[in-house]
């Protein structure tokens, strides 16, 4: 219910401004293309980079509490999990770990350019590389700590009932880690095309 | 979805409550338990989960000492559970004490009506459904009293309705029992329908099964045991929750039955239970319709144990081992009275 309210709340708003400014004769003031070019690449590196390390740490951390309070939970019981499930808590802090090294990699990147020397087509390119590589990168890395979480969660409480289980739910939980790697990869690919910042 | 959020205010309960199943006796933990001479054996064997409780008791052991401390050792892992659990799961674990807060009203008035002392009932009431209050509901003499004196400041407050003034006797305690019962069923589906955390997840789900059984096992009860009473059909029909698989056409073939076939005959709409009263009549000797329930009930609790991120767990952790205490009583009984041969009719599933 609330959010069809918000939703239609927005739509009228859009409708009124849009509106409004349409017939003022401003209707051009809304302009995509004047926005991509005005905005720095700067920006778009940055906040690739920022979005990158930010939901990785977010999905590692995310995974990490899912995790730690099932190993806390069936540890009481069963103290014999609690070594054994911290690798569970590793293979989402190592999510964490891609995202640093691909904020790092990324940052390489930037170099100090000053003044409208910095709107060139390369720096453009390497601007909207870093944000679209840090967004898939960031994202990827989300997903697969709450994958690795929730599955880290059920092999400790499975490990609790049953050791045998163990090892067959870890594997599971190799292939969980296994996609945040995808998203690692693209993200070099994606990054290895772009050159430094430099001036024209 | 569940998976995403639970674990911030429960994984921790879920967790133990996961452990505390894992230490429930095994059927291979019954058969020692059955070969048992003298009650310190079974002192002995019980050691692994129960020692902490029984070890410090001097040795002429009796059957309602084994049950009381076994009760008692449940209460007090409910009570951790409780005062650890946060938001919806804390109001949860509050309506499976209402269960426990009916039988324990029924009980008290009951026995009062028999002039029994109080204290003495009050020992005897299951320790999960005691709140304040309760020793004075001896006083009441009709359902009025009884609601504006004490029931008013209680949770059970909201399950009175429909119930009207009448005097308390064997029949209308019955009467208000069932009745308190029904509304609590259907407060409880209603809650697991709409709370924040269970609406629309698979606790949800379990809980409707298990809450839909429960209704489905007291309709039943409730029909078979009518007759031959004072209890109109009428009367009969307000006291079927309106809710469970038998709903409505189950229940209103049970309403209008006036005999143990036309009963049965109600309750085969459901082929689940149409089973049972099969199982029941062929068994002949004493496999009762109730012990099928009861494993019947046992099994939908195992299977809760296949879901994660529920709250259901509690639920069915908390009637498992109540058929645990029951089971180890009844061995205790068995061996006690020297009845072996009866010894094996307890409920074991794991």
């Amino acid at each position: 219910m609330g959010y069809y309210t918000g939703l239609s709340g927005i739509s009228l708003a859009a409708v009124v401004v849009g509106a409004y400014m349409l017939f003022h004769d401003e209707g051009e003031d809304f302009n995509i293309g004047r926005f991509l070019e005005e905005v720095s690449p700067y920006t778009w590196a940055t906040l690739g980079i920022a979005l990158c390390i930010g939901l990785s740490v977010a999905g590692a951390a995310w995974g990490i509490f899912i995790t730690g309070s099932s190993i806390i939970g069936g540890g009481v019981r069963a103290p014999r999990i609690r070594t054994k499930n911290l690798i569970s808590i590793i293979f989402c802090e190592v999510v964490a770990i891609y995202g640093v090294i691909m904020s790092i990699v990324f940052s390489a990147k930037l170099a100090n350019v000053s003044g409208d020397e910095l709107y060139g087509p390369v720096n453009f390119y390497t601007g909207y590389a870093l944000f679209w590589g840090g967004l898939t990168v960031g994202f990827c890395n989300m997903v697969c700590g709450i994958a690795v979480g929730i599955t880290g969660s059920s092999a400790a409480l499975a490990d609790a009932s049953d050791p045998a289980l163990f090892v067959k739910i870890l594997i599971i939980e190799i292939f969980g880690s296994v996609l945040g790697l995808f998203g690692l990869i693209i993200g070099l690919l994606i990054a290895g095309k772009a050159e430094d910042f430099k001036a024209y | 979805m569940e998976g995403l959020f639970f674990n911030v205010d429960s994984g921790y309960i879920e967790g133990i409550v996961r452990g505390y199943r894992n230490s429930l006796l095994t059927s291979q933990n019954y058969n020692n338990l059955t070969q048992c001479e003298t009650l310190d054996d079974l002192k002995l064997q019980l050691a692994p989960s129960y020692g902490d409780v029984l070890n410090n008791v001097p040795s002429p052991l009796k059957t309602s000492t084994i049950a009381t401390l076994a009760t008692s050792k449940l209460h007090s892992e409910f009570l951790y559970l409780r005062s650890v659990a946060t938001g919806t799961l804390r109001t949860f674990m509050d309506y499976l004490q209402h269960g426990y807060m009916i039988d324990n009203v029924a009980l008290l008035i009951t026995g009062t009506l028999h002039e029994l002392d109080t204290s003495k009932l009050i020992s005897r009431c299951h320790p999960l459904g005691l709140f304040e209050g309760l020793s004075v509901l001896c006083v009441a003499t009709n359902v009025d009293e009884l609601y504006n004196t004490i029931l008013v400041e209680t949770p059970l407050k909201t399950y009175f309705k429909g119930l009207t003034n009448k005097d308390l006797d064997e029949l209308n305690i019955e009467i208000i029992r069932n009745t308190l019962y029904k509304n609590y069923l259907e407060h409880f589906a209603e809650f697991c329908r709409t709370a924040e955390g269970i609406a629309g997840s698979p606790c949800q789900e379990i809980m409707e099964q298990i809450l839909n059984f429960e209704a489905d096992r007291r309709a039943i009860n409730i029909t078979l045991n009518s007759f031959g009473t004072e209890l109109s059909k009428d009367e009969r029909k307000k006291l079927y929750p309106a809710m469970g698989k038998l709903y409505p056409v189950g229940t209103y073939q049970l309403g209008n039955a006036e005999s143990n076939e036309a009963a049965i005959a109600g309750a085969s709409t459901v082929s689940e239970y149409a089973d049972f009263f099969k199982q029941a009549t062929m068994m002949g000797q004493q496999k009762s319709l109730e012990d099928l329930f009861y494993k019947k009930e046992m099994e939908i609790m195992k299977e809760v144990f296949t879901q994660q991120f529920t709250y259901a767990v509690v639920y069915a952790w908390l009637k498992l081992k109540e058929q645990e205490i029951r089971n180890i009583t009844w061995i205790a009984e068995c061996i006690a009275q020297n009845q072996k041969d009866r010894i094996g009719n307890y409920i074991s599933i794991f």
